[in-house]
């Protein structure tokens, strides 16, 4: 099976706080793969990693079989590799259209133009429109994204990401601070992505990573605890003890 | 009946939304022809008008990098003195011809602006005004003990012009320094708002907005900052350039940090990030500096201080933020 995504040995260190160890994961094309562990894992850090935000203090990491491990952010991205953010990393004094046209830009490779106007740019903004009536957000097209109310923000997270056409989706707790309805429509969005997108998520709600996840890796103090279907890690008693333990008593 | 009659009236566009277009607003218009008309109607104040114009572009310079890139600094009068100058020596040693004297200003400031950049674009705001400030200084000591070029403290003197397209002598009651310095506040004034409606400008703002996002949608963040911020030097070397041409003098103040100091005010009371703002705060600026140093040459600056305050406190966005938001509320009432 043709892996796109894979970590070797991947670790961060910050002075003797080890965030992230020994990581090896592979994910093939079209995974639907959850990540999952208790407050302060280090699944964040580990997409921090993953993207080029941290660079880690030993190991690699592959997109197919390029080693991207020194590559920096923006070309990870061109490479088809893209991630949401936990707290909403937006454009706040930019219109949701500008946010979106932008991000289609960056991927065509017009953004550095500056002969043209961005109204212009036709098939950028068409398509940029058609993304956002696909999420509905359409009607919010014009306002500031500072504007608009929290769940919205939320789908303009996922716009933006998917306004890069990614290959690899990482998706760290998209549904994060919205209604659990919300949340499902969200992850209703992500479900009907392509088949060949190969998506890791983190998310605390359960239910969600259930229902949507093909594979589980639990992650506890920065290493991996186990991995398995849902049914392996629903039937796993340390997993039950470390985290699901937890989250019934929350 | 007519075909009119017969088509039913089409929904407006659901997909017709707004984006940068370029479009000329009347009032765009309106707004450049008062410079013209100051031209015939005030001709008793062409030397301040030049100068006002051409402190305008400096702050248009400076609006591309803050009011759009977002990268603040306290060290542009840098580039501003470098293309004042290369203009000015290059006159004193015998090539007094303006519009190329002009564009090597821009070029060399520009030069200048690509190697500082790497500098300013590797930290966050509190790194990049000390290091902007720390290179203002830094030149602003070289080129006074460098005396033996620049003229040192006294200033750079001998700076004989040409005639400006062969044709127009530059005279001593400022007309055409008056509309030269006009003509090359406009053309770049186009060239920078096509640039700031463009997919660039917008990458701009991007960065402005959301500097940590930019690199997670595929913006090579570094390589943007290097280019506004080259192309911001060079258009503040063109600003210098332009008054060593039409004052016919360089003095080591247009290194100074007061002047990077007052560009910044400048940009706040006008409003940064619209290029309309710093023309309106260069302006409104050197009009007040004139007016109440005219009443009172030593505190001048409480007023502008006074005035910064309020507007900082009470108009959110300066002068063009306040007009903008009037605008909204008016029209607004007016549905």
């Amino acid at each position: 099976m043709k892996v796109a995504l894979r970590t070797e040995g991947l670790s961060k260190q910050w002075g003797s706080f080890k965030a992230n160890s020994d990581l090896n994961i592979a994910l093939p094309v079209g995974a639907r793969h959850a990540l999952i562990g208790p407050n302060g894992a280090g699944k964040t850090t580990f997409i921090n990693l993953l993207t080029g935000v941290f660079a880690p203090t030993s190991g690699k990491v592959y997109l197919g079989e390029e080693n991207v491990t020194h590559l920096p952010q923006h070309q990870r991205v061109k490479r088809g590799m893209t991630r949401t953010f936990q707290i909403n990393t937006l454009f706040p004094g930019l219109t949701v259209l500008e946010s979106v046209v932008l991000a289609v830009c960056e991927r065509r490779g017009i953004a550095g133009r500056w002969i043209t106007t961005v109204a212009k740019q036709r098939e950028a903004v068409e398509e940029a429109e058609d993304l956002l009536e696909s999420l509905h957000l359409l009607q919010e097209a014009d306002a500031l994204t500072r504007n608009l109310p929290y769940g919205k923000q939320r789908l303009v997270e996922i716009a933006l990401a998917l306004a890069t056409r990614p290959k690899i989706l990482l998706l760290d707790e998209p549904g994060a601070g919205i209604p659990s309805a919300e949340s499902a429509e969200l992850f209703g969005v992500i479900a009907r992505l392509p088949g060949d997108v190969t998506i890791l998520f983190i998310e605390h709600d359960m239910g969600l990573v259930f229902r949507f996840a093909e594979r589980i890796t639990v992650l506890v103090g920065g290493r991996i605890l186990t991995e398995g279907t849902p049914a392996e890690i629903a039937a796993d008693e340390r997993v039950k003890e470390v985290y699901l333990g937890e989250a019934q008593l929350g | 009946m007519t075909v009119a009659a017969t088509v039913p009236p089409q929904p407006a566009s659901p997909k017709l939304h707004r984006l940068p277009d370029g479009r000329w607003h009347r009032i765009e218009i309106v707004f450049w022809l008062l410079p013209l008309a100051a031209f015939f109607l005030l001709p008793g104040y062409l030397v301040l008008g030049s100068q006002i114009l051409i402190v305008a572009l400096f702050a248009l310079s400076l609006d591309l990098i803050l009011g759009y890139a977002g990268i603040v600094s306290l060290g542009h009068a840098a580039f501003f003195g470098i293309g004042a100058y290369t203009a000015g020596l290059l006159a004193v040693h015998g090539w007094g011809e303006p519009l190329s004297g002009l564009l090597l200003a821009g070029a060399v400031a520009a030069v200048a602006g690509y190697l500082v950049s790497f500098l300013v674009v590797r930290g966050e705001d509190l790194a990049r005004l000390m290091v902007t400030l720390g290179i203002g200084l830094l030149l602003y000591e070289a080129a006074n003990k460098a005396a033996f070029i620049t003229g040192g403290v006294d200033g750079l003197s001998g700076v004989a012009m040409w005639k400006l397209l062969g044709v127009f002598q530059f005279d001593l009651g400022g007309k055409v320094a008056y509309l030269y310095s006009l003509a090359v506040l406009f053309l770049l004034f186009v060239l920078m708002r096509r640039l700031v409606n463009s997919p660039f400008g917008l990458s701009l703002r991007g960065l402005r907005e959301g500097g940590k996002r930019m690199p997670a949608i595929g913006a090579p963040v570094r390589k943007r900052q290097v280019l506004i911020f080259t192309i911001a030097a060079g258009a503040a070397g063109i600003a210098g350039g332009l008054l060593a041409q039409t004052t016919q003098f360089v003095g080591l103040e247009v290194l100074g940090f007061p002047r990077s100091a007052e560009l910044l005010i400048m940009l706040v009371l006008g409003g940064a990030g619209r290029l309309y703002g710093a023309l309106i705060g260069a302006a409104l600026f050197m009009v007040a500096q004139e007016v109440l140093s005219g009443l009172n040459p030593v505190y001048w600056q409480f007023w502008i201080g006074m005035l910064l305050v309020v507007v900082v406190l009470f108009a959110r966005g300066g002068i063009m933020g306040a007009a903008e938001a009037l605008y909204t509320s008016l029209w607004r009432k007016g549905k």
